[in-house]
Formats: C-alpha cells, sequence, structure tokens
C-alpha cells in the first residue's frame, strides 16, 4: 500500500482492485452492520468456514458488508454477478447455498422473497419492488463494499471527487459548485449547504473547523447510522472537500456512543485515509492538510443541536445557545466552523463525483437530490429506502414499502421525528420535499418515517414524542422547560381519562409559544406532533378528552376488549393466553372476557385467529 | 459606526452592534427581563425580552438582549398583542414552577395576570435565571456553581452537589438573585460567619465579615478579592435594582 500523490496513483490502486475482483468467478455480499441482531455474524462465519472447506477461496470472494437497505429481511445474503438475492438466511443454509447456487448454478427458492400478493418468487435484487423503486445515488455501497477497506471504495469511483476538487478547482469554486447543486441539510434543518459554506469561508481567520453531525438522535432514525457503518468513507471525503472549500484544517466527527459499530467503521476509515494520503499532511501531494478526530456524544438528543453540539466538543453541557452570533462566524472554540449532517456530506460526494448539473436535475425545483428515510413502523417492507425528492408519499410506503401489513389500513405516516408530525391519507399523494411537508404541517426532518395504522393511537403517538422531549430538554429556556411539561401533562390526562373542555385550545396555545419563543429548534419544533395531530385528527382528540374513548385501543383506560359471540369459535386458545385468567368459556361455545380482571395486555386481541375480539 | 434605528415609532442612532435592549433603554423604553444584566453577557433563557423587528418587509420575534442592531432599515415594536402574549405566557410558565416569587407576581400584577392558567408544576424559589453561575463564573472568576442535570431537573449547584472548595463567600450569588432565594444567613455554628443557602445548597461564607484589613486569608488572595468588591460597588451604583 503506497500514499496516493495524485489523480494517476488513484487510478492505479481503482485498477487493481478491479482486476482483482475479476479474478474471482462469484462475490457474496453479507450484510454485518445492522443485521447483527439477527445472527448474521454466525452466517458470515459459517460461509467463511464453508468456504475454507470447500477450497473455494480463490475463486469466490465474500464480503462483509453494510445495510442492504431491506432490513425486514435480514440477514441478507447477495450473490454476483447473477445479482441472486437470499433473505432471512441462517447458519444451517450456508451448505445448501454453496452447492446448489455457487457451485450447481442453481436458485434456492425458499430464500427468495416472494411477493406477498401474487406469491411470485424474486430472484434479482434490482427487480424487487423494494429496490426497483429507489434511487440509491448516495447509500449505493451501502451493502456492496466492505466498509473496512478503502480499497473497495476506491474501487467504486472512491476520492475520484476529492482528485477533482483538489486538482482543479479553487476553493471558492468548490463553495459555488455547492451552491450551484442547491444541496438543502440533511440533518432536518433544510439550510442551504453552499450558503453555509460560504459565509464561514468568508469569516476573517486562520482556524476554522468543520466537523460532521452522526449524533442521529431521533426515535426509530437509522439512516445515519447505515451510511457511518456501511460507507465511512464517502462522509470522510465530503468532510475532505467541505474543509478545502472553508479553509480548515481540522475536523471532528460527532457520532453518537450508542452506535460503536459505526465509531469503529469510521476510525478504520480514518486510519486508512491517513495511510493512503487522502488524510493528515499534504493530502494528494497537494499542500492542503486536515486532519480529523471522533468525539463521541454521551447520550442527550440534545446534543445534535448545532451549537450545543460544539459546546459538547468543548467538554461542557451540552446546552444550546441563540444566534447571533452565528458558529459560521463563532463556533467551536469561538473559531469559525461548518457543522454538516453525514448524509449532506455523502452528498457532497455525490456532487463532486458526478457534477452539479447531475445533482440539480434529481429532485424538484427546492428541493435537489435524494433523500434517504428510515421506513418503519406498520409497513410490510420496513428499512433503509433513497428516493429522489419529490417522490409521493403513496410510492414510498406502498410501491416501496409494500403498503400496510396484516390486512390493515394507512392511516397517518409520521416525519421527522419529535420535530415532525402526522400525515393523513387525504395528503397520500403529496410530493416528498421540504417545503410540501413544512406546509402539511410535518418536516422533512432527518428522514424517520414511521407508517401507522387504525390501531395506532394519534393522541397517544403526540404524547409519545411529547414525553421523549420533556426528557431530552435541556432545561434552559423557558418555553420548552415548562412548556413541555405542561403540554405532557394534559396529553396524559387526556389518554388517561381525565381529558377537560378547553385541553386542545390550551395544547394548541402552549405549542404556538413554544413554536414562537424557544430558544432552539428542540423547543421550536416540539409542538409539531400535538399540532399536527389536532390538525388532521382532532376527532379522535375529542373522542378521547368528551367521550372518553380510544378507538385504536391504546390508551388503557378509555377501551375494553369484548368478543364478538357470533365470530368466537370457542377455540378456547385467548382463554389459555390470557395472563389473568379473564377469559371464560367452554370449548367449541362462544367465550367472554371479565372487564374488570382484563388488564388490556392485547394478547387475546393479537391471538384471535378469527377476528372475534373487538374493540369497545 | 452610527446605525438608524426606530423602536416603537421613536427615531434614533445607535453604535453598530448595539444590543436592541440597550438601544430601547436609550429611548427610555424599559423591556422587562429576568436573565439580564449588563455585567455578564446575554443569556436568553428567560425569553421574556423578546420583541418584533421588521426589516426588508419581514417580520421576526428576537430576543432584544442578544439581537444587535447591525445594520440599518431595521424597525422594532416592543409592545405589540404578540409581544405582550408571549410575556404573558412566559411568565404564566413560570408562575407554575414557582407560584411564590414576588419578582413573578409582581410582574404577573402589571400584565394582569391574576394567576396561572397552568398546572402547578412545583414550589420553587429558583426561576433558573442563571445570573448567580454567571456572575461566579465572569465577574467574581472563581465558577464555585453551575447548571447541573437537563430539563426540569436542572437546578444550581456545586458539582456533585458537595461543598466548595472555591467559594469566596462573597455573596454575589445572593446579591444578583432576582428572587431572593439565595440568602446569607448566620452561620448555624458560628453566628459571626455568614453562609450563603440556596434550598439544601449551602456555601461558606467569609470569615472576616468583610473586614479585609484584619484577614488572615493569603495576601494575594485579599487583593484579588478587593478589586472584586470594588468592582462590585461601582458597578451596584451604576445599576438601578
Amino acid at each position: 500500500m503506497k500514499r496516493i500523490n495524485s489523480t494517476a496513483d488513484l487510478k492505479i490502486v481503482r485498477d487493481a482492485v478491479l482486476r482483482q475482483r475479476d479474478s474471482f468467478t462469484k462475490n457474496i455480499q453479507i450484510c454485518n452492520t445492522g443485521c447483527r441482531a439477527r445472527k448474521s455474524l454466525k452466517v458470515s462465519t459459517a460461509l467463511n468456514q464453508e468456504i475454507k472447506v470447500r477450497g473455494l477461496a480463490d475463486q469466490v470472494a465474500v464480503k462483509e458488508t453494510g445495510c442492504h437497505g431491506f432490513c425486514e429481511l435480514g440477514p441478507i445474503l447477495v450473490i454476483e454477478p447473477e445479482n441472486i438475492f437470499y433473505c432471512h438466511v441462517k447458519a444451517e443454509d450456508i451448505p445448501e447455498i454453496i452447492s446448489e447456487t455457487i457451485l450447481g448454478g442453481r436458485v434456492v427458492d425458499r430464500l427468495l422473497w416472494q411477493d406477498p400478493q401474487s406469491g411470485e418468487a424474486i430472484t434479482c435484487e434490482r427487480d424487487l419492488p423494494f429496490y426497483r423503486e429507489q434511487q440509491k445515488h448516495v447509500s449505493g455501497n451501502c451493502g456492496k463494499i466492505d466498509p473496512t477497506d478503502i480499497e473497495d471504495y476506491i474501487a467504486n469511483n472512491g476520492y475520484t471527487a476529492l482528485c477533482e476538487v483538489l486538482t482543479t478547482m479553487s476553493s471558492k469554486k468548490v463553495v459555488d459548485t455547492v451552491i450551484a447543486s442547491g444541496l438543502r441539510g440533511r440533518g432536518g434543518g433544510g439550510f442551504p449547504a453552499g450558503i453555509k459554506w460560504r459565509l464561514c469561508a468568508s469569516a476573517p481567520g486562520d482556524v476554522k473547523y468543520i466537523i460532521a453531525n452522526g449524533d442521529e438522535g431521533d426515535p426509530g432514525a437509522f439512516m445515519d447510522r447505515s451510511l457511518m457503518e456501511g460507507d465511512p468513507h464517502s462522509i470522510i471525503e465530503g468532510m475532505i472537500i467541505g474543509a478545502f472549500a472553508i479553509g480548515a484544517s481540522q475536523g471532528f466527527l460527532y457520532v453518537r456512543e450508542e452506535y460503536p459499530i459505526a465509531i469503529e467503521h469510521l476510525a478504520i476509515a480514518i486510519r486508512q485515509a491517513e495511510e493512503y494520503g487522502l488524510l493528515g499532511d499534504n493530502i494528494l501531494g497537494s499542500d492542503f492538510c486536515l486532519s480529523l478526530k471522533i468525539n463521541k456524544g454521551a447520550g442527550a438528543f440534545v446534543c445534535g443541536e448545532e451549537t450545543a453540539l460544539m459546546v459538547s466538543i468543548e467538554g461542557k453541557s451540552g446546552t444550546p445557545r441563540s444566534r447571533p452570533p452565528y458558529p459560521a462566524f463563532e463556533g467551536l472554540w469561538g473559531k469559525p466552523s461548518v457543522l454538516n449532517n453525514v448524509e449532506s456530506l455523502a452528498n457532497i460526494t455525490q456532487i463532486f463525483r458526478n457534477g452539479a448539473a447531475w445533482y440539480g436535475d434529481i429532485g424538484t425545483q427546492g428541493s435537489k437530490g435524494t433523500k434517504i428515510f428510515s421506513l418503519v413502523g406498520k409497513v410490510k417492507n420496513t428499512g433503509m429506502v433513497e428516493v429522489e425528492m419529490g417522490t409521493t408519499l403513496r410510492k414510498i410506503i406502498f410501491d416501496i414499502g409494500g403498503g400496510i401489513r396484516n390486512g390493515r389500513s394507512f392511516k397517518a405516516v409520521q416525519t421527522g421525528g419529535p420535530s415532525g408530525g402526522c400525515i393523513p391519507i387525504s395528503k397520500i399523494d403529496m410530493p416528498v420535499d421540504y417545503d410540501s411537508l413544512r406546509e402539511a404541517g410535518a418536516i422533512m426532518g432527518s428522514g424517520g418515517m414511521i407508517v401507522m395504522d387504525e390501531t395506532s393511537c394519534m393522541v397517544d403517538v403526540a404524547r409519545y414524542f411529547l414525553n421523549f422531549l420533556l426528557f431530552e430538554s435541556c432545561g434552559k429556556c423557558v418555553p420548552c422547560r415548562e412548556g413541555l411539561q405542561q403540554m405532557h401533562t394534559v396529553m396524559t390526562n387526556i389518554c388517561e381519562g381525565r381529558g377537560e373542555e378547553g385541553d386542545m385550545e390550551l395544547l394548541s396555545e402552549l405549542a404556538g409559544i413554544m413554536t414562537t419563543a424557544s430558544l432552539c429548534a428542540l423547543g421550536g419544533t416540539a409542538g409539531n406532533p400535538v399540532l399536527s395531530t389536532i390538525r388532521y385528527f382532532q376527532n379522535e382528540y375529542k373522542a378521547h378528552i368528551f367521550d372518553k374513548k380510544c378507538a385504536a385501543g391504546v390508551c388503557k383506560n378509555l377501551f375494553a376488549y369484548e368478543i364478538d359471540e357470533n365470530l368466537c369459535s370457542g377455540c378456547t386458545l385467548c382463554a389459555v393466553k390470557c395472563p389473568e385468567g379473564a377469559v371464560s368459556g367452554e370449548k367449541k361455545k362462544p367465550h367472554t372476557i371479565d372487564a374488570e380482571t382484563c388488564v388490556k395486555c392485547g394478547i387475546c386481541f393479537s391471538l384471535c385467529k378469527f377476528d372475534a375480539i373487538r374493540v369497545v | 459606526m452610527k446605525i438608524p434605528i426606530i423602536i416603537d415609532g421613536r427615531m434614533g442612532q445607535v453604535e453598530q452592534g448595539t444590543m436592541i435592549i440597550e438601544a430601547a433603554g436609550k429611548a427610555g423604553i424599559v423591556i422587562p427581563t429576568l436573565c439580564h444584566h449588563e455585567a455578564v453577557k446575554a443569556y436568553g433563557s428567560c425569553r421574556l425580552c423578546m420583541v418584533e423587528l421588521v426589516q426588508n418587509k419581514q417580520r421576526r420575534l428576537v430576543t432584544s438582549c442578544n439581537s444587535p442592531i447591525d445594520s440599518s432599515g431595521i424597525e422594532i415594536f416592543t409592545d405589540t398583542a404578540r409581544v405582550r402574549q408571549i410575556r404573558r405566557s412566559i411568565i404564566e410558565l413560570l408562575l407554575a414552577r414557582c407560584p411564590d416569587v414576588p419578582v413573578l407576581q409582581t410582574m404577573a400584577r402589571q400584565m394582569g395576570i391574576k394567576s396561572s392558567r397552568l398546572k402547578k408544576k412545583n414550589d420553587k424559589q429558583c426561576i433558573l435565571c442563571g445570573l448567580c453561575v454567571r456572575f461566579c463564573e465572569e465577574v467574581v472568576g472563581v465558577g464555585a456553581i453551575g447548571l447541573a442535570n437537563r430539563g426540569t431537573e436542572r437546578e444550581v449547584a456545586t458539582p456533585f452537589k458537595t461543598g466548595s472548595a472555591v467559594c469566596i463567600g462573597c455573596g454575589s450569588c445572593s446579591y444578583i438573585c432576582p428572587t431572593g432565594c439565595i440568602e446569607m444567613v448566620p452561620d448555624k455554628l458560628d453566628p459571626r460567619l455568614r453562609s450563603l443557602t440556596m434550598g439544601s445548597l449551602s456555601l461558606p461564607a467569609c470569615n472576616s465579615n468583610f473586614q479585609c484589613d484584619s484577614c488572615a486569608t493569603d495576601q494575594e488572595f485579599l487583593n484579588k478579592m478587593k478589586q472584586v468588591v470594588s468592582e462590585f460597588r461601582s458597578l451596584a451604583e451604576k445599576t438601578p435594582s
């Protein structure tokens, strides 16, 4: 491994890896980041062992990769060049995969994804509806390359953007390119990245900092995690370009401590980039130097906020401060600093690899490029999804997500995490972009997308986010600290059957004050979940407050389970499984639930094969 | 450089970078605050000083303690319906936390608030304005107290809530506290001495009752104390209480 000092050197390394890849007849890619939760390490160990035992190590390359995206189906294994997609793979399946597919050229049908509607099994990853409708530009390497091997990244055009920048562009040209691309921050704010860079580049001072935000605090969001774990170099390359643009020679990656694999992979990537002369002193043989350090978070959501994050790096308690002064002029240790979300930085790499014009052709007028979403909740296909800005909610949730599971119906989708809002079916055909989402009362946020069906209580959803924010508020400013506490009390009362006339008006008023008067965006957006659910689901609030009823069957004090005697077959399953002994009845005769004893755990409801249990 | 500015219809000029609250003060307009003091850096935590700012036909709400007038074409409104609503809400929210604090009750009366519509959450005396902490850090230079914990658990405390090795007993925190919840009281064991107390927090006090010439403490430290006290006294003379 030699230092890379020029575009020509980079090409030499790239060509060497591509030749080496060609020397293998088969390439197996197995996710070993997110899928570890489903024992993928056992699968990869079995795979490596089987390849060795069968003497196939020279012909079959095994790559442990990042997240393929279709997390619902993990552990995932893809075989190239045929692009065969196997899901729910277990260690026990490995010998068969080797014999049948690798050696025998036959597909193992039971490991393929089956369309739930048609029953058709699909062989190739690219043909799966989940993938077919996506545009995986930024997350394209995830699931394809080994994130702990820089040469794998280089072989996939890694660091060509950096070469282009350092050999042909001035820092002003870099800034102008980002402005021209129209890139808006992917962390949630949606602020034009190029403007931020320009401000910082123009700030006086020799010491400047570039910072990557890998704190990803939104509950249920894992897009940034997947990028950091699966393609760390795409973030680092973007950071180096950013540092060059603003004139920084030091950078920090602030990564939440709850992502140990991300931290590990980023640390390896930094070390390797330094070894190859792509980071550190005299990058690519030029005068430009940049050193990067990883800073671990310590468990506070508020530290994802720009100024709180910087203060946290300084070693102090993560508390946001007012602006002005803006961090572009006075940031980390009082020096001009730029903070970008890791997804934004990976977008930068794309822009300089393929050009601002290419980037500008993707997306909508006001929202360029693609966005990565964590599609979770009551959809059939949960996972990491990347689509062009402007794609409709319907496409994401139904075409890619496969629609609602268990035969239920779509009720709402929550976007933007605790700062976002819930969008109802009436808006299912709206385009997903910054401005449309804001008009609808939600926000893009960092990309969390939680799909809900009729068993989700919208009042409870709003209460859940309030609870989260109440715990995470730094407590500095009055509207957020006191407002959240008051709103949470009102919501808890509503959910427990103590709602009163005037509660909705009070909630709206408090949310309004928080939006207007809070010091930072945590408080400033904390009202959104409540405001959007009141806007679109007012009847549900009224039912909770006045009728003391929760039709979704979530707020325990506001509903009861009842067995429909016409549908009940008397199979006794509910009576057997009930932990409280609340169900009684004779075999083959309709059963009954004793409301006094029932604790509403929901076990009978979820088990009944005859849909005989109702929420009343 | 002088910048023209209009506040509540009154025209004037201020040095570029002057904070809105200062400019308003020059125009004889008093903007209510709880966490603001000229002697320490602007904090922006109480949000009571918010005003409406109009520039380039765009209207937005800003905190006047830390928003500078740095360009021309700015018009400030300190008493609109929206501003008054924010002030009322801040006071109502604080009253729910600190119902017995006199300064809050006074402000509530001035705004026509009889009582908070919100559920009483607490019985605290501390409104978390942070003035005591900021004074100790910036004016006295000792930093004996800080703000610990997050959210509704936030409180003024010494590190690990133990006694302080650096508190010099100057009493700045007690002096500046707008609610009077930090008091200097006779020490339980030796009534010649004073203690600083806030709730369960208790800090040592000056052993000589500010008779510095007869103090047995180290001379270098004494000189620093003398400077702090004299700066403090001149500040007390300038600042309206």
